[in-house]
């Protein structure tokens, strides 16, 4: 066989493979839109459930949601820049640094579901929250942390070490020079590292199973130590408990489409918030 | 070897220094007096030491790790590196100016207003005749006066680097540090920064390293020759370039090295 | 000068807290979990059958739910492998500059997509589609787990690959293309072995996703607790019965504890892959 023949095959061989995951990728998007977009209206969004979930609205899942993030951006952003800056601004190497950057990297690879393990027994049980957005969203901070620290320490170095010379030669003290000259340029990759934590914590189920969800309650949250609904763990229970499953099945779409938008949405909103700021700031 | 110098100030005295980058010694007993109100020239070829000494003079080494300073650099007759030192005092009195001018992606207003703002000047009228001042200083007035809040990144490289200076003599330093201020520039601008400095030295003690001994002929009083982290010969220009002492001296300047 | 000393500390103080909840992870499942050990005895955990509640005799055998978790975990590699190695060559290697500002962003929509969605869309479409096709009576197995599984490592190993890729030198590029070899034949005899290490650390860091996960198999894997090679049979994983059981458990019972132990076992197993997938990478220079 020539071997332009073979170039060929192996080339379309690839390309074939490739187009395979995208094809079942959009398959996946093109059922749930599908399916989901005519279950969708304002009462959807803006109801509360009836019947055990079997009609009316998610709307307490969206808030339940909500709040659920609110927290641990409230929580893991802090903590997470503050380390970020720590990391790339102080630190020497040594053994304390060799051993948080190590813990960082065992925090990123906790299964979710330990992390919801952790949060039943120290949260929940030991500081005695009992199953609430408080200790949901601590839950869920911990597991976002490790996301935040990296994109935000990648943001810091990547203004340029003149930055910090230039303003320490003119007097500056260090924390001054990090203050006005370096955390300013770096908003844009610190805000795409948040919002990827965000929507992560918006996501993801197993942290929450134990420690805050709820799947119907008669009314909203009024505190930080009610339980909520969320909209992962409503379409959970939806789609594998429910006693009228078939019935619910729409009910099941939609919960899916707007937990997708959600997520999809806040990953969009983070590439053209990058995009916007590259292109703001040169140097 | 202490050299005496014609009766002037003396703005830097500096004894017995030798400097560490870890284990490996890049400057051997430097003795030097550096007068006050004079342009002094450090030249040498690469590596020899002269911008490690002098960023010494306002302890910008001090961020990289691992250096060590033994020795004595007196500034209005205080060792700058004695503990308990106030480091951004010291800052502010000697200035720098970068051989790659790198001015912050600010308003060229913001970039001169940076130093004053730092050191706790808030009123707007202060900061608008401090900026006003020293962009005349540095003879960039006429050219941004009707800009100041362009980004100063779009401003020529000349520029940046006359904007640099500006930026420097804002926090009102009284020795001027300069790392080869214009060997990233065309010869316009050169030129241009070459009689800043003339004039500049009425008011400021200004140190230059350069590689270019035109430059140095051309724009200092004293000139100290470093070679390979000791420092060779030091006196008034014109002795040294037509009269040198040392037998290395003679050889770096007739180019037989460089 | 203090001021700047205390600020510095209160940062260390910040950056610490990572240290801090490793450490409490560590002591807080080994704390829930330490009963077990006098009561019934760490080697209860090797039985063959796991039966934490019953009227006879509860049994606290991890195999079959190891076995589940290892099945799961060996199909959905082998689906998940060969597809995102291809994939990530064909992406760093082939596909045009604007090829890739298509592909690229359409990968990181799928390692978007909650997991609770996909396991979703495994009940209702994939479950379904396996059943009908092996003719069995139910689609909830090993096979559809390890389907949703292999697409949700699918983009961690592309990406990982890929940086692995693209570190390779071009210098190696070019001096086989100069010897007269063609693009793939470069490719493949040159390149991707020179990007082998980082290869093999992408497909770690995707089996750790794998082992890892919990919801798509809850939906999805028929959650019997035996010990079986079978694909086509329900099985259940170490992740789901930690999820699934743990709701309905009494508090402090043995069975709670031997929850624990499982989560433990599962931070061993995901920690020891991540630190060598990492070690890998740091050696071999691709920075992640």
């Amino acid at each position: 066989m020539s071997y332009k023949l073979k170039e060929i095959l192996i080339t379309s061989g690839l390309r074939l493979t490739t187009y395979a995951i995208v094809f079942v990728i959009g398959y996946i998007l093109v059922d749930i839109i599908w399916h989901g977009l005519p279950v969708i209206n304002w009462q959807f969004l803006t109801e509360m459930p009836r019947r055990g979930g079997a009609e009316g609205g998610i709307f307490p899942a969206i808030v339940g949601t909500a709040y659920l993030v609110a927290g641990t951006i409230l929580i893991a952003l802090p903590f997470g820049v503050g380390s970020a800056i720590y990391l790339s601004e102080y630190a020497r190497r040594n053994r304390v640094t060799e051993l948080i950057r190590l813990a960082i990297i065992t925090l990123a690879g906790v299964p979710s579901i330990v992390f919801g393990l952790f949060g039943l027994g120290l949260f929940v049980i030991f500081f005695g929250f009992g199953a609430s957005i408080l200790a949901g969203s601590i839950t869920l901070a911990c597991m976002v942390l490790p996301t935040i620290i990296v994109t935000s320490e990648e943001a810091l170095r990547a203004v340029p070490r003149s930055f910090r010379e230039g303003s320490l030669a003119l007097g500056a003290s260090k924390w001054q020079a990090v203050r006005t000259n370096v955390l300013p340029y770096s908003f844009s990759g610190i805000i795409t590292g948040a919002i990827l934590g965000i929507g992560r914590a918006a996501g993801e189920t197993a942290p929450i199973l134990l420690t805050v969800a709820a799947f119907f309650l008669p009314r909203l949250p009024q505190s930080i130590f009610d339980q909520v609904m969320a909209l992962p763990y409503h379409l959970y229970i939806l789609a594998t408990q429910h006693p009228d499953a078939s019935k619910v099945l729409p009910l099941q779409y939609g919960t899916a489409l707007v937990l997708l938008i959600l997520v999809l949405g806040l990953s969009l909103g983070a590439i053209i918030i990058r995009s916007h700021f590259r292109r703001k700031y040169r140097w | 070897m202490v050299v005496k110098v014609k009766p002037t100030d003396t703005a830097i005295e500096v004894a017995e220094l030798n400097f560490y980058y870890g284990d490996t010694q890049a400057l051997f007993n430097i003795n030097l007096s550096i007068p006050s109100k004079m342009v002094t020239a450090l030249i040498g070829p690469s590596g020899c030491g002269k911008s490690t000494f002098l960023r010494t003079l306002n302890r910008m080494n001090d961020i990289i790790d691992d250096t060590r300073l033994a020795g004595t650099i007196k500034i209005d007759g205080t060792d700058i590196y004695e503990s308990g030192m106030d480091i951004v005092s010291l800052r502010k009195s000697v200035g720098m100016v970068f051989q790659k001018s790198n001015p912050f992606p600010k308003s060229i207003f913001d970039n001169v207003a940076y130093g004053p703002r730092i050191h706790g000047i808030k009123s707007s009228e202060l900061l608008t005749e401090i900026v006003e001042k020293s962009l005349e200083r540095s003879g960039l007035w006429d050219e941004v006066k009707d800009r100041l809040d362009d980004n100063a990144l779009g401003l020529s490289g000349g520029q940046q680097q006359r904007l640099c200076i500006a930026r420097a003599l804002a926090v009102q330093p009284e020795i001027l540090l300069m790392d080869e201020p214009a060997s990233a520039l065309d010869p316009r601008s050169t030129a241009k920064v070459e009689d800043l400095i003339g004039e500049l030295k009425e008011d400021y003690t200004i140190i230059i390293v350069t590689h270019n001994m035109q430059q140095a002929a051309r724009v200092s009083d004293y000139t100290a020759f470093f070679y390979e982290g000791s420092l060779v010969e030091y006196g008034v220009t014109s002795n040294l370039f037509t009269n040198p002492k040392a037998k290395q001296t003679e050889d770096y300047i007739t180019g037989r090295f460089g | 000068m203090w001021k700047d000393k205390a600020i510095k500390l209160s940062f260390l103080g910040v950056a610490s807290t990572s240290i801090l909840i490793m450490l409490l992870i560590f002591i807080f499942l080994f704390k829930e979990a330490l009963p077990f050990i006098k009561h019934p005895g760490l080697a209860s955990l090797l039985d063959s059958k796991w039966l934490p509640v019953s009227f006879q005799e509860e049994r606290y055998g991890l195999l079959p739910l190891l076995t589940g978790t290892g099945l799961i975990t060996l199909l959905a590699m082998a689906f998940a492998v060969p597809a995102s190695v291809l994939s990530s060559i064909y992406i760093a290697e082939v596909a045009n500059p604007s090829e890739k500002e298509i592909l690229k962003p359409f990968i990181e929509l799928l390692a978007s997509i909650p997991s609770v969605v996909l396991g979703f869309f495994g009940l209702i479409v994939l479950a379904p589609l396996v059943k009908s096709v092996f003719g069995l009576n139910s689609g909830l197995n090993a096979l559809s787990g390890a389907i949703l599984l292999a697409l949700m490592a699918t983009p961690t190993i592309i990406s990982v690959s890929e940086d692995a890729i693209n570190s390779v030198p071009s210098a190696y590029k070019n001096a086989s293309l100069a010897l007269g070899a063609s693009r793939m034949q470069t490719v493949f005899k040159v390149v991707v072995p020179a990007a082998l290490p980082g290869i093999v650390a992408a497909v770690m860091l995707g089996a750790g996703r794998v082992i890892g996960e919990t919801m798509a198999v809850l939906m999805v894997t028929g959650n019997a607790a035996r010990i079986t090679g079978n694909p086509l049979e329900s099985v259940r994983t170490m992740t789901a019965t930690i999820a699934a059981e743990m709701g309905e458990v009494p508090f402090g019972s043995t069975h709670y504890q031997s929850l624990f132990w499982i989560g433990i076992l599962l931070l061993i197993m995901t920690f020891s892959l991540n630190v060598v997938a990492q070690r890998v990478l740091k050696k071999y220079g691709m920075f992640r």
